[in-house]
C-alpha cells in the first residue's frame, strides 16, 4: 500500500519535473533566438524550406478537399433553410477560424514534426550532437533553434495558404457543381466576415506553429539514442501536439468569443 | 551552391505564396475593399429600434454604397439608440431633410441603413443629425400584430 502510494507520488513528481524542464528548454530556445536570426539566418532559411515549403503540397491537396467537403455539407444543410447561398460565409468562416489552422497543425506534426523529432532524435543517436559539444559548439542555437523558428515561420503561411485553396475548393463544388450564385456566394462572405476573424485565424496559426514546431524539437532531443527511442519519440511528438492544438484551440476559441 | 540557390527559392516561393494567401484572405473574404474612404464626413441618427445593425454595416441610398456606421450606442435619458455612420465627402449634397431607415437586404441578409432624398436645399454636414428615421422592422413584433389583426376579425 505504502509503495502503491510511493509510486504515484514518484510519477506526479516525474510529470512535473518534466513539465518544468520543457518550460527551461523553450526558454533557452528564446534566448537564442535573437542571435540566431541576425546571424545565421541562412540555417533557418533552410528549415523554413524543410517544413514550409515541402509541406505545401498535402496542405494544398487537403486544404482542397476539406473546402469541397465545406460546400457540400454546407450547401445540402443551408438548403433546407434556403440559405444555400450563405454557405460561402459557412466555409470562410469554418476555414479560416478553425479547420484551417487546425487541419494545418495536425497535418504539420505528421509531416514536419516527425521529420524534425527523428532527424534530431537520429542525430544524438549517432553521437552527432556529442561531437559538437566536443567541438566547443552549442548544439541547442546550432540545431534546435533553426528548426524551431522555421516551424513557427512556415505555420501561419501554410495555414494561410490551406484556408484559401479550401475557399478555392468550396467555390468549386457550390458554384461550379451545384449552381450556387456566384456574386452571392463572396459578397455574403465579405459582408460577413471581418479582420478580427482572419487576425484570430492568424494568431490561432502561430501559438500552433510554436506547440507543434516546440513538441517535436523537445522530443527530438530528449530521445532515448536508440532506434527504438527515435521511433517512440516521433510516434509522441504526434500524439502530443495532435492533443495540445486541440486544446488550446478550445481555450483560444472560448478566450475569444 | 547549387543546393543552397534551389532551397533559397523554394523557400522564397513559399513565403511569397504565404503571403498572397494572407492578402487574398484579408482583401477578398472581408467587407474592408468596397468602401474605405478617408476623407469623410459624421451624421448621426436616432432610431426606436435599431434591430440587429451593427458596426461597419453600409449606409446607401439608392442602393449605392456611400457610407458605413462606425458607432452604435444607447442614449439613457431619451431611451433611443444613437447611430454614428460616416458618408464620403464627395458626396456632399445630401438634403437635411432625408430620411434614413433601417433595411435588411434579402429576407435573411445583414441589415444597412438605406437614406431616401428629402427635397430642403440646406445639405447634411459633418456634425448633423438626420431628423426622420424609420425603425427597423422586427419579424416577430410584425408576426405578432398579424396575429393580434387575425384574431381580431375572427371576433367580429
Amino acid at each position: 500500500m505504502t509503495r502503491l502510494i510511493r509510486d504515484i507520488y514518484d510519477s506526479g513528481i516525474e510529470f512535473v519535473r518534466t513539465f518544468g524542464a520543457f518550460q527551461l528548454f523553450f526558454m533557452q530556445l528564446l534566448r537564442h533566438t535573437p542571435t540566431m536570426l541576425v546571424r545565421r539566418f541562412d540555417l533557418v532559411v533552410k528549415q523554413v524550406f524543410n517544413t514550409g515549403a515541402l509541406s505545401l503540397v498535402i496542405i494544398m491537396v487537403s486544404g482542397l478537399f476539406v473546402g469541397g467537403v465545406l460546400g457540400l455539407q454546407g450547401y445540402s444543410n443551408l438548403a433546407r433553410f434556403n440559405a444555400e447561398d450563405s454557405v460561402g460565409v459557412f466555409a470562410a468562416f469554418g476555414l479560416v477560424k478553425e479547420l484551417g489552422p487546425v487541419i494545418t497543425a495536425l497535418l504539420f506534426a505528421g509531416r514536419a514534426g516527425t521529420s524534425l523529432a527523428s532527424e534530431i532524435g537520429l542525430m544524438k543517436a549517432t553521437d552527432q550532437l556529442s561531437a559538437m559539444e566536443m567541438m566547443a559548439v552549442n548544439p541547442v542555437p546550432r540545431v534546435l533553434v533553426p528548426r524551431f523558428l522555421g516551424g513557427v515561420i512556415a505555420m501561419p503561411f501554410l495555414a494561410a495558404v490551406f484556408s484559401m485553396i479550401g475557399l478555392f475548393g468550396t467555390h468549386l463544388v457550390a458554384v461550379e457543381l451545384l449552381s450556387v450564385d456566384v456574386g452571392a456566394f463572396w459578397q455574403q462572405m465579405q459582408m460577413t466576415v471581418d479582420l478580427e476573424d482572419i487576425n484570430e485565424g492568424i494568431f490561432k496559426s502561430l501559438v500552433f506553429g510554436v506547440a507543434a514546431s516546440l513538441i517535436a524539437v523537445w522530443e527530438g532531443y530528449n530521445a532515448i539514442p536508440t532506434a527504438e527511442g527515435v521511433g517512440r519519440a516521433t510516434t509522441r511528438t504526434v500524439v502530443i501536439t495532435a492533443i495540445a492544438v486541440l486544446v488550446f484551440d478550445f481555450m483560444i476559441t472560448a478566450l475569444m468569443l | 551552391m547549387r543546393q543552397t540557390r534551389s532551397v533559397e527559392v523554394g523557400t522564397g516561393l513559399f513565403v511569397l505564396l504565404g503571403m498572397g494567401a494572407l492578402f487574398f484572405l484579408t482583401t477578398q473574404t472581408t467587407g474592408g475593399d468596397d468602401f474605405s474612404v478617408d476623407d469623410t464626413y459624421r451624421v448621426e441618427a436616432r432610431f426606436e429600434n435599431i434591430g440587429s445593425l451593427r458596426n461597419r454595416a453600409p449606409v446607401a441610398m439608392s442602393g449605392v454604397t456611400i457610407g458605413r456606421v462606425t458607432n452604435v450606442a444607447f442614449d439613457p435619458v431619451t431611451l433611443e439608440a444613437v447611430v454614428e455612420f460616416v458618408i464620403d465627402s464627395q458626396f456632399n449634397q445630401i438634403p437635411d431633410d432625408s430620411d434614413a431607415s433601417i433595411l435588411t437586404s434579402g429576407i435573411l441578409g445583414s441589415q444597412y441603413i438605406g437614406l431616401q432624398a428629402g427635397g430642403s436645399d440646406i445639405y447634411l454636414e459633418d456634425g448633423s443629425e438626420v431628423m426622420f428615421t424609420q425603425s427597423a422592422i422586427v419579424l416577430e413584433n410584425l408576426i405578432g400584430k398579424f396575429l393580434v389583426n387575425a384574431g381580431s376579425k375572427d371576433d367580429d
